[in-house]
């Protein structure tokens, strides 16, 4: 089999593979690889025509196609990466073997000095929610009828209902409406959407798209392909009220009803995972519980901004060319971050406190429910280190905190994230 | 005196305030239960002359994609995005294409460039 060496190999040609090669070279790595196993890089923004994308980053509203090719043109003139295109990792090793194959090469195996895992995140699908019914054609996930739609050049159906009000769910309403399907209705189980107002509001009230909130779908009908479903009211602990079934004919169901990081080459080398995130234990260096082997973007946790997957990319790159060069790593004590009182998930889930100069470190946290005028407090050992107010705060809205090497000095034991009650 | 009272749900920032305007012969005379000025602004601006940016495909010949996806180069009135989305259902361009090229110059007459939002490279002869 063929061999090849890398300072650093990254998993993953989208938005946290990009910036994280980007970030490696500037770092001092001179031998970079992105694997990516689609047939260009960018990854899922190349079918997220829609703009907003890029405010943060590059203080502009870009398409989700423009902002991977910001990228992918720095890439493309960066002669310290190398990308392969096409090429899917069938195995991945404790000791940063990678066996990659493609239809040109054939088999290849990598050795990487560090490794970043940049995998994204999948869809769940009609599995994941258990929906009962027959199994026909035109039920399929939100972002794959995207990819149809956008990409592709396919209609996926006519007379389309929406499960599910997460912001893939609501963009694909608005798309397929102006690609003249007919967008029946979208159904949300909980008593509120999971998108952002701003999509609720363009992608569904500007075409008169009726979001039934407290809704699920309970079953699906068709043999050959979908000819409606029934829909039902849920009660306070989302089951289906007995007698509010109804039934919707329709050619097409689109799922939008989560995502989940992609981790089956963690799992394959026992890297710890958060089960709140379903991504790896990472520091806030990113790299896991594996020296080594990093991790960035969705594949850690799902986020909703890309600018902060790009950021999370180049804090993985940067790491990882340090490791690749044989910078020995200081000694250092190992806090776990803990998320408290209304706080749902933190990244990074443990920080390292250097014996000698501290870097400083981002807390990307998400809540556990809509609240306003809340004030966040990061605590160590009963000493609060920051207290940051925010007029208000959503689960679907990541929250970012910013700790400075003054506050990473004052840490003693476990970091508690919370809201101060 | 009519008066039509209309709810407008601000999409400016998380708070998302739902704020009342009232209009009275086609105008804006008050709004109500918005936060900040920029939300009476925006309130003002949906009731008004609500705008919208554009993003959609068009067909696309000899590339390495059959579509290209495409977006206007600045905002443009709300109750034209849908005529001029199947407008461009119409069109098709030739690979090669460049980010930013122009796809379909003033677009129904509405002075808004629609431009092509990625590149794309003209398809390997096999």
């Amino acid at each position: 089999m063929n061999e090849k060496q890398y300072d650093v190999v990254i998993i993953g040609g989208g938005p946290a593979g990009l910036a994280a090669g980007l970030s490696a070279s500037q770092h001092g790595a001179k031998h970079i690889l992105v694997v990516e196993r689609d047939r260009e890089l960018g990854g899922i923004l190349q079918q997220c025509i829609h703009n907003g994308f890029g405010l943060h980053r590059f203080d502009t509203e870009l398409t989700g196609p423009g902002y991977a090719e910001r990228y992918i043109n720095m890439v493309k003139a960066n002669p310290s990466i190398d990308v392969l295109l096409d090429t899917m990792v069938v195995d991945l090793a404790p000791d940063k073997t990678v066996i990659v194959i493609n239809s040109v090469d054939g088999m290849q195996k990598i050795i990487g000095k560090a490794i970043v895992l940049a995998m994204g995140c999948r869809e769940r699908t009609r599995g994941a929610i258990r929906i009962p019914g027959t199994r026909p054609a035109g039920v399929l996930t939100a972002g794959a009828a995207q990819r149809m739609v956008n990409m592709e050049g396919y209609i996926p159906g006519q007379q389309v209902v929406i499960f599910g009000s997460g912001d893939i769910g609501l963009i694909m309403a608005r798309r397929m409406t102006l690609e003249g399907a007919k967008v029946l209705a979208v159904f949300e189980i909980m008593p509120h959407s999971s998108g952002l107002t701003r999509n609720v509001v363009q992608c569904l009230e500007d075409y008169d798209i009726p979001l039934h909130l407290s809704h699920t779908v309970t079953a699906i009908h068709g043999t050959e392909r979908i000819t409606g479903i029934t829909y039902a009211e849920v009660d306070e602990n989302l089951r289906p009220i007995v007698g509010t079934d109804k039934y919707m004919d329709c050619d097409c169901l689109l799922l939008s009803v989560g995502l989940i990081p992609e981790n089956e080459l963690s799992r394959d080398i026992g890297l710890c995972m958060d089960p709140l995130t379903g991504g790896p234990v990472v520091n806030q260096e990113r790299e896991t519980s594996l020296p080594g082997f990093f991790a960035a973007g969705n594949v850690v946790h799902v986020h909703d901004l890309v600018d902060f997957v790009s950021e999370e990319g180049e804090i993985a790159g940067h790491f990882a060319a340090r490791l690749a060069q044989g910078e020995k790593s200081l000694s250092a004590q190992i806090y776990s971050v803990v998320p408290g009182h209304g706080v749902r998930t933190v990244v990074p889930q443990k920080i390292k406190v250097l014996a000698g100069e501290q870097g400083a470190a981002k807390l990307y946290l998400r809540v556990t429910e809509t609240q306003r005028k809340i004030t966040l407090s990061v605590s160590s050992g009963g000493q609060t280190l920051l207290e940051k107010r925010f007029p208000v705060a959503k689960p679907g809205e990541m929250i970012v905190l910013d700790l400075q090497a003054a506050h990473l000095d004052k840490i003693v034991g476990d970091i508690i994230v919370e809201i101060k009650r | 005196m009519e008066q039509e009272k209309r709810a407008v749900r601000c999409i400016v920032c998380p708070l998302s305030c739902l704020g009342e305007v009232t209009i009275e012969k086609g105008e804006v005379v008050a709004i109500k239960n918005m936060t900040c000025r920029r939300g009476e602004d925006y309130a003002r601006e949906e009731i008004v002359a609500p705008k919208r940016m554009l993003t959609t495909t068009v067909r696309i010949t000899g590339g390495e994609l059959p579509l290209l996806p495409v977006v206007s180069d600045r905002v443009l009135p709300k109750d034209k995005v849908m005529a001029c989305a199947r407008y461009l259902a119409d069109i098709v361009v030739r690979a090669p294409i460049k980010e930013g090229d122009v796809v379909c110059a003033d677009i129904l007459g509405l002075g808004v460039n629609i431009v092509a939002s990625r590149s794309l490279a003209a398809a390997n002869p096999r």
